[in-house]
C-alpha cells in the first residue's frame, strides 16, 4: 500500500536523524581511537596503513597523472581560444597554475579517491562485516574502528596529498603541451606558472587535500560499517561511500571557498 | 556443577521485535550445551545476546558472576571465544595470521611462543599443514577448525560455536562433533553450540534448551534423550523424532 506524503517526509527525517545520530557516534568512536593509537602507537595497524596506502596511493598514480594531463590539456585548450581574441593566451599559464594548485587538483584527486578508494574501503568493511568479520573483531575485544578504519583514514591522508601534486604537475605539462602547439615558448610558460604560484596557494591545495582524504576515508569506511546484510548490501554501501565522498568533498571545498574569501586569502 | 552462564527472564530481540520471551537456563561449567529449535525461533539471536553483540531487551545475563553490561563486556569477552557459521576469517591473513592476532593483542607470549601456541592449536584441530593457507583456498570445514582455534587461542572458559555443521557434509560433519568433544575433554572448556542438525545434538549435547518461533518462547529444556523420549510438548517430540536416532 502507498503511504501519505506525511508518512514518507516523517520516515525520511526519522531517517536522517537516524543517519546524523550515527555518523556523530562513528567520529566520536573515531576521536577515541585515534587518542589511544597516540598514546598506545603499538597499537595502530601500521601493517594495514601500507597495504591501504599501497592501494589508494601507488596503484592511483597512472589514473591520476592520466587525468591530471587531460585536465591540464582540456583546461587550456578551452581557456586559449578565448584569451587568442584578445591576444593574452600566454596568461594561460597563469589560469592553469591558479586553477590546478588552489582548485582542480585537489578536486579531482578527490573525486578520484572517492570512486577508487572511497568505495573500496566501503566493500572491504562491509563484505567483512556480511561474512561476519566485525562481529568476530568485536567479540575478540578488538575495536573494529581501531583494527580496520584508523589505517584507512591515515592512508589517505596521506595519499592524497601526494596524488594532488602528481595531478597537478600532470595537468600543467598538459597545458605547456597546448600552449607549445600554440607556439608560446616553454620557458615562457614556467616563468608564469612560477610567477602566479605563491607557497600559501600550493600548501593551501595540499592542506585541503589532506582534509578531504580525511572525508573520504570517514565517509567510505562508515557506509561499509553500516552495510546491511542483504544481497545488494554491500554494492548499496560502495555506492554510498562515492556519492557521499563526493557530495562532502564539493561541499567542504564551497565552505573553505567562502573562508578564504572572506579572510582574503 | 558450578553454573558459569545464568540467563534470567530475558527478552530476545531487536530493535522492537521481541524474537522470544522470559528466557530461563543456566549452563554449567564443562558441558556442551545446545540452542536448538527451528528456523528463526531465535537461537542465534540469543547467542548474539549472551555473547554481548546485542543488548537484551530485558533481563539480565551473567557470565562468571559477571553481569553482560557495558562496564563489564571486556572483561566477559576475555573468557569466551566464538566460533561464527561462516568461520569469519579474515581474508586477508594467512591461517597462522589468524590463530596469532588474538595472541598478539592480548598475550604478554614472546614472538617465538606465541607461533608456537597457534602451531599447537592448529596441530590441535587438525590443520597445522594449512597454516601458510590463505582463507579463500579452505573447504568450509577446515574454516570452521581454523576458526574453532583461532577462538580457542586466549584459553577460553567457554567457547560458542553457532551452526557448526551448516553447510558441511555428514562425514566432516562428524568430524567436526568429534573434535569439539576432545576440545571439550582436553581443555575442560564449557561449549555452548547454536544448531538444528539432530545426528550433532545427539553426538554432542550435554544438555540442550530448545526454542519455538511462533510461541516465541523455549519450550524445553534437558538432555537429548529426556526430550526425545520424555517430553509432554508435542513440539519437541515432532522434532526430536523426525531424526529416529
Amino acid at each position: 500500500m502507498k503511504k501519505g506524503i506525511l508518512y514518507q517526509i516523517g520516515k525520511r527525517t526519522v531517517d536522517f536523524i537516524n543517519g546524523l545520530q550515527e555518523t556523530c557516534a562513528f567520529v566520536g568512536e573515531i576521536c577515541c581511537r585515534t587518542f589511544e593509537v597516540v598514546f598506545m602507537p603499538k597499537r595502530f595497524r601500521f601493517g594495514d596503513m601500507m597495504l591501504a596506502l599501497e592501494r589508494a596511493g601507488s596503484n592511483g598514480v597512472a589514473i591520476n597523472a592520466l587525468v591530471g594531463f587531460l585536465l591540464g590539456v582540456i583546461l587550456a585548450f578551452q581557456s586559449a581560444t578565448s584569451l587568442q581574441m584578445f591576444g593574452v593566451e600566454v596568461y594561460v599559464a597563469d589560469l592553469m597554475a591558479i586553477g590546478l594548485f588552489r582548485e582542480l587538483g585537489p578536486i579531482v584527486t578527490a573525486i578520484l579517491l572517492a570512486g577508487r578508494s572511497g568505495s573500496a574501503f566501503a566493500a572491504e568493511i562491509g563484505t567483512m562485516k556480511v561474512d561476519e568479520e566485525l562481529d568476530a573483531l568485536e567479540t575478540m575485544d578488538l575495536p573494529p574502528v581501531r583494527f580496520l578504519v584508523l589505517p584507512r583514514i591515515v592512508a589517505a591522508m596521506i595519499a592524497m596529498p601526494l596524488l594532488t601534486i602528481i595531478c597537478e604537475l600532470a595537468g600543467l605539462i598538459g597545458g605547456a603541451l597546448v600552449l607549445k602547439m600554440m607556439n608560446i615558448p616553454l620557458s615562457v610558460y614556467w616563468n608564469h606558472v612560477a610567477d602566479s604560484s605563491t607557497v600559501f596557494m600550493i600548501l593551501l591545495g595540499l592542506a585541503k587535500a589532506v582534509v578531504f582524504g580525511l572525508v573520504i576515508a570517514i565517509v567510505g569506511c562508515g557506509a561499509g560499517m553500516r552495510t546491511r546484510n542483504t544481497a545488494d548490501g554491500v554494492g548499496v554501501a560502495a555506492t554510498k561511500a562515492v556519492v557521499g565522498g563526493i557530495l562532502s568533498v564539493v561541499i567542504l571545498d564551497g565552505i573553505i571557498a567562502v573562508i578564504c574569501y572572506i579572510f582574503n586569502v | 556443577m558450578e553454573e558459569i552462564i545464568k540467563v534470567e527472564h530475558v527478552d530476545a530481540g531487536y530493535g522492537k521485535t521481541v524474537v522470544l520471551r522470559d528466557v530461563n537456563f543456566c549452563v554449567k561449567r564443562g558441558e556442551v550445551f545446545v540452542l536448538l529449535g527451528g528456523s528463526g525461533c531465535g537461537k542465534s539471536t540469543m547467542m548474539k545476546h549472551i555473547i554481548g553483540l546485542n543488548p537484551v531487551l530485558a533481563g539480565s545475563i551473567k557470565i562468571a558472576d559477571l553481569e553482560m553490561n557495558r562496564k563489564n563486556k571486556s572483561a566477559i569477552r576475555r573468557k569466551i571465544g566464538v566460533m561464527y557459521q561462516s568461520g569469519a576469517l579474515f581474508g586477508s591473513m594467512t591461517v597462522l595470521e589468524n590463530v596469532l592476532l588474538p595472541l598478539e593483542e592480548f598475550s604478554k607470549m614472546k614472538k617465538p611462543e606465541r607461533i608456537d601456541k597457534a602451531m599447537y592449536l592448529l596441530e590441535s584441530v587438525s590443520m597445522a599443514d594449512a597454516a601458510d593457507k590463505m582463507p579463500a583456498d579452505l573447504s568450509g570445514g577446515m574454516k570452521k577448525r581454523a576458526a574453532i582455534a583461532r577462538a580457542m587461542a586466549l584459553d577460553p572458559e567457554i567457547l560458542f560455536l553457532d551452526e557448526p555443521s551448516a553447510g558441511l557434509d555428514p562425514i566432516t560433519s562428524y568430524a567436526l562433533d568429534n573434535l569439539i568433544l576432545k576440545l571439550r575433554d582436553e581443555m575442560k572448556t564449557t561449549f555452548v553450540v547454536v544448531t538444528h542438525e539432530l545426528p550433532s545434538i545427539f553426538t554432542i549435547a550435554d544438555r540442550c534448551a530448545m526454542f519455538d518461533k511462533s510461541r516465541k518462547a523455549m519450550i524445553a529444556l534437558g538432555s537429548p534423550k529426556e526430550l526425545r523420549d520424555e517430553s509432554e510438548d508435542s513440539f519437541v517430540r515432532e522434532f526430536f523424532n523426525r531424526g529416529k536416532f
